[in-house]
Order: C-alpha cells, then sequence, then structure tokens
C-alpha cells in the first residue's frame, strides 16, 4: 500500500522531486482512506450477510470477511465514492492548498484526482483479492491434505488394532518356547498380514486370490489365538481367482465378524469368506456364527463403524453405484452376514 | 494354608503360559481353574474361594471388570467366610486406563507378560497375603477394600456413543406388541438373555439385555442397584441395610422387595 501511494505520488508529481512531498500529502491519504473504507465496506457486509443467514437460521457463510466479488465490487466503489473527497480535504490540511470540489466536474484536478484513485483502486482491489483467493486455495488443499492424513492413520489404527497386535505378540512370545517352529510359520503370516496392511493404500488393486490369502494370514493367527473356539473355511471359485479387487477390501469385514461376532461369543464359533459370480456381478459374502448385530451393537467393544464406512466409501469412489455392501443378520442360524457386491471387470470362465 | 489362584483367559496359549510361569515363581501355589470367559470366571471363583484371581479384560461373556464386580456382589460375608481373593487384572492393551489399575486392582499386567513384571507381581501378592494373615480380622477388610476399588473401576468413563433415551418400552407378546411407558416402569430385572420390565400393574418381557437397555435409560432417575437389577428411584419407599452389607429395597406399588448388592449399598447412606 505504502509503495502503491508512493508510486503515484511520484507518478502525480510529474517526477520532480520538489512537488513530489505535495503529490504524497494527497495520494496518501486519498490511497489509505480508499483502502481502509474498502475494507470497511466488506467487513460492513459480511456482517450484514451473517446477520440475515442468523435471521433465516441458516449456516454463516462469509467468516466474518465478505469474499467474491460480490463484496468486492460494491466495497470498492464505496471506497471510491468516499476515498478521494475525504482524501483531498485531508491533503489539503496538509499540504495548505485548496482542491476544488471533486463536484466540479470540469476541473483537471478533479479528473486527475478521479482518474488515479480508480485505477489505483481498481490495481490494489486485484492484488488484494488474488491474495486471499491464492491464501484460501492453500487452505483448502491443507484441510483436504489433513483429512486424507486422518483417513489414513484411522485406517492404519483400525488394522494394527493394539489389542489384536500386543495379542498376537505374546501368543508368539509363548510359542517360541514352545514350538519354534510354528512359531515361525506365525511370525511369517504377523509379516505378510503387517506388510500388506502397511502397503494397501500403496496399488488400487490385486487378484482376489491375494486377497484370500491375506485373510487367511490374519484368520491363521486368529486361530492361534482362539484355538478351537475358531472354524474357518474360505471359499474362492479358481475362476474367480484373477478378479482384480482393492486391496484389503475384505480384511475390514473379516475383523468386524471376529471381533463383534466370534470373539465376544463364549462358544466361538465358524467364519465362512466365499466368492461367487451372479450375472456380471461378482459376490463377496463374510459370515459368521457370532454374537449377532444386536449383541454386537451393545457390547462392550464398540465400534467407531469406521471400518464398514470405509469400506462402502472405497467401492463407491472405483465403480459408483454399481456396488452395494449390506450387513444382515444371517437368514440360516445364528450370526451375521456381510455381502459385498461390485462388478465383474476381468473376463472369467465359468467353471 | 495353601494359596490358590483362578485364571480366566480366552486365549488357550496364554493361559497355560501364565498358569506354567505362575507356578515357577511360586512353587507353593495351587492353580485350581483356568477358564475362558467372564460367566464362569465368576462362577468358578464363587465355588472354589481361590486366594487370587487372574482376570482378562476382554473375554467373551463379560469383561474382567464386570466378573470382578460380580463376585464382589455375590461374595459370601461373615464370621467364617473365606477372604476376598486378590485381583489381578491381565490387559493386552488400557482399554481403560493403566493408572486406574495400578490404584484400584491388586495389581495388572500387561501382554506379553514380561519375566521380570510377573516375578515383582509375585512378590507383592505374597507381600499382601502375608499382611492379610498378620491383620485381626482379614475378611471384611479385604472385601470391603475390594468394593471400594471396583466401584471406582466401574465408575470410570467408558466409551460409549450418546444413545438417545428411551420414551416408550415396546414389548411383543405374541403377535400384540404393548406399549409400556418407561416413567410407568418400577424396576428391570436381568433375566439370561431378556429384562423383566416391572410396573404397577404388570410385568413384561423384553427380548434386550440390561446392557443394551441401561444406556438408553436416565441414570438420574434409574438407579442401577445390582448387576441385574434397575429400579426408578421415585419408586423406592424404604432402604434397609442387612447384616451381609447388602440393602432390602421395599416399593412404592409393589408387594416384593429388591436386593441392592454391596457394591451399590452406598447409594443408601440417608441423610
Amino acid at each position: 500500500m505504502v509503495l502503491l501511494c508512493s508510486g503515484i505520488s511520484l507518478v502525480v508529481a510529474g517526477f520532480r522531486l520538489d512537488r513530489l512531498a505535495v503529490g504524497a500529502a494527497y495520494s496518501f491519504p486519498i490511497g489509505f482512506l480508499c483502502w481502509g473504507l474498502n475494507v470497511l465496506g466488506r467487513l460492513g457486509l459480511a456482517a450484514a450477510q451473517d446477520a440475515l443467514d442468523r435471521l433465516r437460521g441458516r449456516p454463516l457463510r462469509t467468516q466474518g470477511w465478505g469474499c467474491g466479488w460480490g463484496a468486492a465490487v460494491p466495497s470498492t466503489v464505496f471506497g471510491l465514492i468516499v476515498g478521494p473527497s475525504l482524501g483531498l480535504s485531508v491533503g489539503d490540511a496538509i499540504s495548505g492548498f485548496r482542491s476544488p470540489s471533486l463536484l466540479d466536474w470540469g476541473s483537471r484536478s478533479t479528473q486527475v484526482t478521479l482518474g488515479v484513485s480508480i485505477v489505483a483502486a481498481l490495481l490494489a482491489t486485484w492484488a488484494i483479492s488474488s491474495i486471499e483467493r491464492l491464501a484460501a486455495a492453500r487452505e483448502a488443499a491443507q484441510a483436504a491434505q489433513r483429512v486424507a492424513a486422518e483417513n489414513q492413520l484411522r485406517l492404519l489404527q483400525s488394522q494394527l488394532e493394539p489389542h489384536m497386535l500386543f495379542n498376537t505378540l505374546a501368543n508368539l512370545r509363548v510359542l517360541i518356547g514352545l514350538d519354534a517352529a510354528a512359531a515361525q510359520q506365525m511370525l511369517d503370516r504377523l509379516i505378510a498380514f503387517l506388510r500388506a496392511t502397511l502397503e494397501a493404500s500403496r496399488t488400487s488393486a490385486h487378484p482376489l486370490a491375494t486377497e484370500f490369502e491375506r485373510v487367511s494370514d490374519y484368520l491363521a493367527l486368529m486361530a492361534i489365538r482362539m484355538g478351537p473356539r475358531l472354524q474357518v473355511r474360505l471359499e474362492l471359485p479358481p475362476a474367480l481367482a484373477q478378479q482384480p479387487v482393492p486391496p484389503l477390501l475384505l480384511q475390514p469385514l473379516v475383523e468386524n465378524a471376529i471381533r463383534h461376532g466370534l470373539e465376544p461369543h463364549v462358544q466361538g464359533g465358524r467364519l465362512e469368506v466365499s466368492a461367487r459370480a451372479e450375472g456380471d456381478t461378482l459376490v463377496l459374502e463374510v459370515r459368521d456364527t457370532g454374537v449377532g448385530l444386536d449383541a454386537a451393537a451393545a457390547s462392550g467393544t464398540p465400534g467407531t463403524r469406521f471400518g464398514l464406512a470405509q469400506v462402502r466409501e472405497r467401492l463407491a469412489t472405483l465403480h459408483g453405484a454399481r456396488t452395494g455392501l449390506v450387513l444382515e443378520p444371517a437368514a440360516d442360524g445364528p450370526g451375521t452376514r456381510a455381502v459385498l457386491r461390485l462388478p465383474l471387470t476381468a473376463p472369467h470362465t465359468p467353471a | 494354608m495353601k494359596p490358590t489362584a483362578l485364571i480366566a483367559e480366552d486365549e488357550p496359549l496364554l493361559a497355560a503360559h501364565l498358569r506354567q510361569e505362575l507356578l515357577r515363581l511360586w512353587p507353593g501355589l495351587e492353580v485350581v481353574a483356568t477358564v475362558g470367559d467372564g460367566l464362569q470366571a465368576t462362577s468358578q471363583a464363587l465355588a472354589l474361594r481361590p486366594t487370587l484371581a487372574f482376570l482378562d479384560i476382554r473375554m467373551p461373556g463379560c469383561t474382567g471388570l464386570e466378573a470382578a464386580a460380580a463376585l464382589a456382589e455375590d461374595w459370601p460375608q461373615g464370621p467364617g467366610a473365606a477372604p476376598f481373593p486378590l485381583i489381578v487384572f491381565v490387559t493386552a492393551y488400557s482399554d481403560h486406563a493403566l493408572a486406574a489399575f495400578e490404584a484400584q486392582a491388586a495389581d495388572y499386567l500387561v501382554k506379553p507378560l514380561e519375566p521380570a513384571r510377573l516375578a515383582a507381581c509375585v512378590q507383592r501378592l505374597q507381600a499382601r497375603l502375608a499382611e492379610r494373615e498378620a491383620a485381626a480380622t482379614p475378611g471384611t477388610h479385604a472385601l470391603d477394600g475390594a468394593v471400594a476399588q471396583l466401584r471406582a473401576l466401574l465408575a470410570a468413563p467408558a466409551a460409549v456413543a450418546a444413545v438417545p433415551r428411551l420414551e416408550v418400552i415396546q414389548a411383543q407378546v405374541g403377535s400384540v406388541v404393548h406399549f409400556v411407558p418407561v416413567a410407568e416402569v418400577i424396576y428391570f430385572e436381568a433375566a439370561d438373555k431378556y429384562v423383566r420390565v416391572v410396573t404397577a400393574g404388570r410385568e413384561h418381557l423384553i427380548r434386550q439385555s440390561l446392557r443394551e437397555l441401561m444406556p438408553q435409560l436416565d441414570p438420574a432417575a434409574f438407579w442401577q442397584v445390582h448387576r441385574g437389577t434397575v429400579v426408578q428411584a421415585r419408586c423406592i419407599a424404604q432402604a434397609r441395610r442387612e447384616e451381609s452389607g447388602k440393602v432390602t429395597l421395599t416399593l412404592h406399588g409393589r408387594p416384593e422387595t429388591v436386593t441392592a448388592s454391596r457394591l451399590y449399598a452406598h447409594l443408601f447412606k440417608g441423610q
């Protein structure tokens, strides 16, 4: 602002140093008054808009600051009308000259004052609004980045659930003393599980057979932990083995079935993970014979619903409305089943 | 007398390991039961009266905390009764603040168990037992202490999502659904997987557990007085303190009495 006013002083003074002080005496008050009134105008407009929103019960939009051209243009015009006339009076007071009134359109000094003010105001408004727009864009980008990072963290947290991780390590620690070979196998499963969890965000798809392998890693760990309380059956028809699916799509569903269905169930139970083709749709099903949805909702291990929401979101992003995830009481006995539907993408040969 | 222990842990390898390590560190100890769920933990502890109870926090049936609370409610009291067990909570990860365990339980252990940490725990328990034997009236003090500690642990805020208040209970009987305003309910009583909803006129069974129902009730109006009983406070006519530390409640509008366990007896202290 100071630079702009100094520049204008120079121009008005015709680049003669002896007239610089007089130029500055006018251009500084005019410039700052235009700018100040512009700002005041925008704050006023923002307040008015907020008041109106509040009256209508709508959420506030301005965040205390009029944004966009809708607020910038009227406030700039307001600044331009009031700024120069007030500024001229201030300039007169400082320099001791007497300027003709701005209403005197014929006067050359009026034309110069108004012309310079308008050009300067337009320049300043453009500069300020560009800076603001840049700042707003930067803020939005940062917010989006923050949300993405938070989601990533929550995904990792939900998969590296401390209760699961430390209990698995506790079992591993015991197994090392009892059966070193079995302990190595368990460690290999844990390594594969951890690697898949950490790498899931880096690839967008892998074959269904790989997804089943990751699920079986996890279930092998759970089988050691739960002993005879857990029985597992995985069913993947060879024709569907190469179907591409997002990595760790089934994982949250299997973990939910264990954590909310079978782990809280005194007798334990059976977990079945299966894939089948229905027309051009790939149907994936995770079924448990655990405590059921109602009991799980009220149990001592409240979920965040993050797992399910995340599966739905990933499916919707990839395939839009052609996908679905249904969680319902199992029809043929106790427990819960989760059914995922997504389009068959790679050609498959019916078995 | 030879000290005895009960181990409640749902993961078989971990249970076997804890048992083995305890016997190694404490040759005089006898492990009288190893159970895999919270309900058996309570019933076996009541039947076998062990000196020590190692309770996993997250177990099927009910949590280690709930098992300990049930044990404190039903533990017999009086001359000749066994002292209340020293309770050690075992957890893979602090679902509750670890500090709370430190203050409230005889000890707590974190999985995977470290040998040195377990040895320290054994020493601490042995010291507590020696202290108890030296004391004049062991039984009562141990139970009173445990009750106070469990109360504090149970009061620790659990991460429960806000649930809307229930206004009307829909109780299905055959093909008819009865609407029972919650305000008319005198008390709720847990009955296996059901809850008995008792009003002045009649009672209904709803297919819901007390644990599911509780968060939907106004805690100022409905007081839990036992792990299986919730009473509407304004329906309580009289509270009589019994020898056993329990409190018998007589009610407005119902002929029968309701028992408040010693875990909740402090609600009826008079003014």
